[in-house]
């Protein structure tokens, strides 16, 4: 055996350690502990029928259900005529429309939730007419109160949250299709009503279901617009939250945690199979479709962009221009004075630059650890099985949501002792110097962002054909040279989206790291949850703005320096 | 298998009581005297003792031998699937075999990891690293044996000027031809002066004309470094016009190795005289006398398959070039024919003829007749016509 | 093969350095680590004193919500991570004291507090310092505007005319919340309390997690009627918010702020530093400007827009019933109010 395999068999080891660290241990131990008693004792699934048996907490099952399948129907409808928009139409501005279509996914989603309440709560702005002002104006009686907290808050602010996602599921399973299946579906004299039901339908039928449930899974397990507008009507989302935090019960709070695991999983595995099917669907050869004019299709599409963009655009002027407001809706000179967090708590800019560092440190850190997993379970050769199941253990962070990471992380590293089961009783647990650190908090979040960022990094190295780690190992230079010399440059687009899709869900998540963040490390995601709770609704929204103009900011930064990687790469990319 | 004795000619299947021997041919496809090697017959330059490798439960590899001498070139020829890329990548080093060894100028280096093994790769896909330039490409290995810059651009400027490649040197691969990134490729596994250049289906990929214009540019460039060359290639033609030796593999086995024009002319097996050229098996004949068999109601006097036994069958079989075409003939197994089609091809016509057997039987027969002969005979379809199997062309196989 | 290995450790070395710089301590000075209840524009002016007198005791503050701090804290029994718990509420200490996680230890100047403001034990566990009280925060424009008069009592609360104008704390999560609860209970007697707060569930818009966001809320006119308490109301319109703070004709809910000693394997002295100082004269002073009793004399004032004689607002609180039975209660609280959506019987 030589040292140069051995390092290679050791790598593939530690990356197959860190994971099983980061994912199935605690996850682990969150199933112990739905089993369990306060006092640790098994009590097999005795939380689980007590959680059913009070029908106050079980209706949060039905409520969490009814919420997600319509807020997916919503969502999924608008997704996937913007998206239809956006490819199969010869409407102007198109990255334009793509790019404010993806603003929402820069803020907390509780920030969803302040929004519909300056709109359409008691004192909003729809609610009241502006004020009074379209009455006073037009003479009509123009203001609706649409019953805001509770379920339609709920769906209103979650639509807003998966819609992005919609788009970008359906725009690429859209742009995917073969376009000479619609010429030969108009040589055959199909109508475009026919064609649209006999060949659009299926073809993007693997997207559509793949948006479908990553739409489900999002509204299902947030938690951050439920808490803002969900008024009395439970969710387990939150569910998880009052059980944890208002009732002290953690046990419960892992078994709710369970429960909401079980359709999630279910829905991963469906979505996991309908990926592998739509990349069966489209072959090397296809070809792919460009849109001819159509005046009225086109101003009819082009009207609908036009709408969505600017609710998009008004749902974050709204934002910005409550965070300035003095006193709403009494006093509407414009102010900082929500951006100085003096009286309020979550720890003002100590938050902000602590979730700037953190979200730093989970894009670096994250990055070269799915980078350098992914090229170790892709790129090498040695030891087949195992590099199979750090493939698995890299898929499975997709199917867990973050208010389930973060309790798991909870139980798992503040736990002085590695109680799992197939161990002996009483190891110290290596990891619990973690707990109330930082480095928790990245690991909690590059755990949450892990697949996505795995599965782009996966993409991005298959593009490179497995010959050149051969060919370089036969003129004796190691493979770590051809790594960074070749590998990491030619993948440099795939390194920097993963980065920033780190950095951006990693300063807008709440839900991960709600139960993690230390006393000593406020977070702004948090603190915009704190101040919320406390009833500082303004200076929670500016918080929020500090996090989207500051993810907007880093999405500059990446888009300008992708072009200057495009232009210096020209040379070698383009034929 | 293995049992073949490897050099200088295959023994095995060439009966010594042949009537007409084929023409005892120099080794080295013609070009080059066997006198000209430095032999050292008892410390062949590389060897493969008895290998084996399985993936799974199925066999990739089953106890393959062979050898070849310095500056030889040598080309592993099979379908898809026979395992000979499997054997490349053992030989290479970035496969492990479960048995048997390889060995180096009489030592082995089973063991030895691909990285220093020195041996130079081609693979079909080019492999060339897209970021970098055509020299860079080159330099690539040559950079980390830490020689001095100079020296490092002095190699790669000769070895481009050898490829024919002078100034592309700064071109990314992306803005060169297949061919030419093929010919980087090929520089690039030359760098380091390997003692083994491992071809893995290098002309594969290319368009025909260029494919063409390589294959003779690559064994020339083998020739003149006097590199020993293992080519790996599902392509006959290829394998017979650059080899000194192929190497015939089916189902993980060699089944033959020769010259190439051993291969051709005495295929061992019928796998490898249908894999090789094109032959016309004619069916279960059996042996009357010593040298006559019966096929159906016809006789052929046959010079060849004194390993048969009489009262046996055994499978008689021509290539369809050896067929005769005569107006009138008196020779042994001149035999009347139908003709089925006519397909022109250029220079000849592959005709289809109906060989009648007996009262119900009949054999098809593949014949390649040339055009100017079809224009003289007048032949046509549904015409009769007479052809003769010379007894020393006809192949016998025992059933 | 030294290069591979040579590579292999400048790469663990870099990742060491930068994985230490993550977890590695933030500040090297003595600190401590301070788990509270307060409000968050009480603790900056609490705390100005402190550190002129302590500049070398870095405080870290972790604030939230009564029954999120004892979450927290119970959550970490096996690891606690507070040295201090301060300005939260003596029910929760309570608890806590119960799961033997306080360690008893009586501040300098413990004797200036009054007997019934700290634990009876010697040394105490816990030790008050104020006193704090339901209060409805009604905004006065928004009442106006719907020509409704401004609740008085409990028993005006639950008139059909509120129905949908009121938000409460949910006191599973707020110690608000759950003193209002325990008072009404206390006040009516456990069946007539709970037939009562069955009423009172009709009226109520929605729950909030805190005890100070129904204030907020009615501050800003989305719902007019808060049951809150009585600092943040008074604040509030401090601030120019049209807010009226009332305190309830039939005596208000209350519960103490207190602080407490952490039990811990390694006892820091700047916590006690801390606790002497958290009971000072000073620091009462900078209390009793929020609130208008604190839990040793002072010869200040009453804050403007408290009842002026604020003992006599208060009802008879049983503090050690109410710890007992918070858990009993906020499961029936639960049982019956959990979900506002439910359909009701």
């Amino acid at each position: 055996m030589d040292l140069d395999r051995l390092i290679k068999g050791g790598l593939i080891v530690l990356v197959c350690l860190w994971m099983t660290v980061a994912v199935v241990f605690p996850v682990l131990e969150l199933l112990v502990r739905s089993l369990s008693n306060a006092q640790g004792e098994f009590t097999g699934l005795a939380n689980f029928s007590r959680y059913f048996r009070t029908p106050a907490l079980a209706g949060s099952l039905t409520n969490s259900l009814t919420v997600s399948l319509i807020t997916t129907m919503v969502s999924v409808s608008l997704g996937f005529l913007f998206a239809y928009a956006l490819t199969r139409t010869a409407i102007p501005g198109k990255t334009l429309f793509l790019g404010i279509a993806m603003v929402p996914v820069f803020a907390p989603t509780l920030l969803n939730g302040i929004v519909l309440v300056y709109l359409f709560g008691k004192k909003g702005v729809v609610t009241t007419g502006a004020f009074g002002l379209l009455e006073r104006v037009t003479g009509m009686a123009l203001r609706a109160d649409i019953g805001l907290y509770g379920p339609v808050g709920i769906i209103l602010a979650e639509a807003f949250y998966t819609f992005p996602q919609v788009v970008l599921i359906l725009s690429i399973a859209l742009r995917m299709t073969d376009a000479r299946l619609y010429e030969a579906a108009q040589s055959l004299g199909a109508s475009p009503w026919r064609s649209f039901i006999s060949v659009t339908l299926p073809g993007i039928r693997y997207g559509l279901i793949s948006a479908v449930f990553v739409s489900f899974v999002l509204c299902f397990t947030d938690f951050g617009a439920p808490k803002v507008v969900g008024g009395n009507y439970n969710v387990l989302a939150t569910d998880i939250y009052k059980q944890v935090i208002g009732q002290q019960n953690f046990s419960m709070g892992a078994t709710v945690s369970v429960i909401l695991l079980i359709p999630t999983v279910i829905a991963f595995a469906i979505d996991r199979f309908c990926q592998g099917r739509q990349q069966a669907v489209v072959g090397t050869g296809s070809v792919p479709y460009s849109p001819r004019r159509h005046p009225l299709r086109d101003a009819l599409f082009l009207t609908y962009c036009i709408v969505i963009s600017c609710a998009v655009l008004c749902f974050l002027t709204t934002a910005f221009f409550v965070s300035l407001v003095n006193v709403w809706p009494y006093d509407f000179t414009l102010t900082w004075k929500h951006y100085h967090f003096h009286d309020t708590g979550g720890g003002g800019y100590a938050a902000f630059f602590n979730s700037v560092r953190m979200s730093f440190y989970t894009a670096l850190l994250g990055t070269c650890l799915t980078f350098g997993s992914a090229y170790l379970l892709e790129k090498l050769q040695e030891t087949p099985l195992l590099r199979r199941i750090g493939y698995f253990l890299s898929i499975i962070p997709l199917a867990l949501p973050g208010l389930v990471i973060g309790l798991a992380y909870i139980f798992f590293f503040n736990n002085p002792h590695l109680d799992l089961p197939f161990f002996p009783a009483g190891i110290p647990n290596p990891f619990n110097f973690l707990y109330g650190t930082m480095g928790i908090l990245i690991l909690c979040n590059i755990v949450h962002f892990y697949t996505v960022s795995f599965l782009t990094a996966t993409t991005a190295l298959k593009q490179l054909e497995k010959e050149l780690e051969m060919v370089s190992e036969s003129m004796g230079v190691p493979f770590y040279r051809t790594c960074f010399r070749v590998t990491v440059p030619v993948c440099l687009p795939a390194i920097l989206e993963i980065a920033l899709y780190y950095f951006v869900n990693s300063m807008a998540t709440v839900s991960a790291v709600i139960f993690l963040y230390s006393a000593e490390i406020p977070l702004a995601s948090v603190a915009v949850a704190n101040m919320d709770d406390a009833g500082d609704v303004a200076p929670a929204a500016a918080m929020s703005m500090l996090i989207v103009f500051t993810n907007i900011l880093v999405r500059l930064v990446y888009t300008l320096l992708t072009r200057s990687l495009k232009q210096s790469a020209q040379a070698w990319t383009a034929p | 298998m293995g049992q073949y004795p490897e050099h200088p000619t295959m023994e095995t299947n060439s009966p010594s009581g042949d009537k007409v021997s084929p023409p005892r041919l120099p080794h080295g496809n013609g070009k080059r005297g066997i006198e000209d090697f430095p032999v050292a017959p008892e410390e062949p330059y590389l060897q493969a003792r008895g290998i084996t490798k399985r993936f799974g439960r199925s066999n990739a590899l089953r106890d393959v031998s062979f050898q070849a001498d310095k500056g030889e070139f040598l080309c592993v020829l099979g379908p898809s699937g026979c395992g000979k890329t499997t054997l490349l990548r053992i030989i290479a080093g970035l496969e492990k075999q479960d048995a048997g060894s390889v060995h180096l100028r009489g030592e082995d280096f089973s063991n030895v990891p691909v990285s220093k093994r020195n041996v130079g790769i081609v693979f079909q896909s080019y492999a060339l690293f897209p970021n970098l330039t055509a020299a860079q490409n080159i330099a690539y290995g040559l950079r980390i044996r830490s020689r001095r810059r100079a020296s490092i651009q002095d190699r790669v400027e000769s070895l481009l000027r050898l490829m024919g490649l002078s100034g592309f040197g700064s071109k990314f691969p992306a803005q060169l031809s297949g061919g030419q990134q093929q010919r980087v490729a090929l520089a690039r596994a030359m760098a380091l002066s390997p003692h083994l250049l491992l071809l893995d289906e290098p002309l594969s990929a290319l368009d025909a004309q260029v494919r063409l214009m390589l294959r003779g540019e690559v064994k020339q460039l083998q020739r003149r470094l006097n590199i020993t060359t293992l080519m790996v290639t599902h392509d006959q033609e290829e394998a017979l016009t650059m080899a000194d030796r192929i190497l015939v593999m089916e189902g993980g086995e060699v089944v033959q190795i020769g010259t190439p024009m051993e291969i051709y002319e005495k295929p061992a097996t019928p796998f490898v005289a249908s894999f090789v050229g094109s032959m016309n098996f004619m069916g279960r004949a059996l042996k009357e006398t010593h040298r006559v068999y019966r096929l159906g109601e016809i006789r052929l006097h046959v010079s060849r398959g004194d390993h048969v036994t009489q009262g046996s069958h055994a499978t008689i079989a021509i290539r369809p070039e050896d067929i005769v075409v005569n107006r009138i003939s008196h020779s042994q197994n001149s035999l009347s024919t139908k003709v089925v089609s006519l397909e022109f091809r250029g220079p000849l016509y592959r005709a289809t003829l109906s060989l009648p057997l007996g009262a119900a039987e009949q054999c098809l027969l593949q014949a390649d007749i040339p055009t100017e002969k079809i224009r003289r005979f007048g032949i046509s379809e549904n015409g009769q016509l007479d052809v003769e199997l010379p007894s020393d062309r006809i192949h016998v196989y025992a059933a | 093969m030294s290069k591979p290995s040579r590579f292999i450790l400048h790469s663990l070395y870099a990742a060491v350095v930068l994985f230490a710089s993550v977890f590695h301590p933030l500040a090297e000075a003595a600190e401590v680590l301070v788990y509270t209840a307060l409000e968050d524009d009480q603790i900056p002016r609490y705390l100005e004193s402190f550190k002129q007198q302590h500049p070398e005791i870095q405080v870290k503050i972790v604030r939230d919500s009564t029954g999120i701090v004892t979450a927290r804290l119970l959550a970490e029994k096996a690891n606690p991570q507070a040295d201090v718990v301060w300005g939260t509420a003596a029910t929760s200490l309570l608890i806590l004291e119960q799961e033997g996680m306080l360690e008893p230890y009586a501040p300098k100047g413990v004797e200036r507090i009054l007997p019934q403001f700290k634990d009876t034990a010697h040394p105490p566990r816990w030790v008050g310092i104020d006193a704090w009280e339901t209060g409805f925060c009604i905004n006065t424009m928004e009442m106006e505007k719907n020509k409704l008069p401004a609740p008085q009592s409990y028993a005006d609360l639950i008139k059909p005319e509120y129905k949908g104008h009121i938000t409460m704390p949910n006191p599973a999560s707020s110690g608000t919340g759950y003193l209002t609860i325990s008072a009404v209970l206390q006040l009516m007697g456990e069946k007539a309390g709970w037939e009562y707060l069955d009423r009172l569930h009709d009226n109520i818009a929605i729950y909030t997690h805190s005890g100070s966001k129904p204030c907020k809320m009615a501050g800003a006119g989305e719902f007019p009627i808060g049951i809150s308490f009585g600092y943040r109301g008074i604040i509030q319109k401090q601030k120019g918010e049209p807010i009226l703070t009332v305190f309830p004709k039939e005596g208000s809910g209350w519960d103490l702020e207190a602080n407490a000693l952490v039990k811990k394997t390694a006892i820091k002295p700047e916590a006690k530093v801390f606790l002497d100082w958290a009971i000072s004269e000073p620091a009462m002073k900078e209390y009793a400007k929020s609130f208008a009793i604190v839990a040793a004399p002072t010869v200040d004032p009453v804050p403007e827009g408290f009842p002026k004689e604020p003992m006599k607002q208060l009802i008879k609180n049983d503090l050690h019933w109410a710890a007992k039975n918070r858990s009993a209660i906020l499961d029936e609280w639960t049982r019956r109010y959990g979900a506002k959506s439910e359909p009701k019987k």
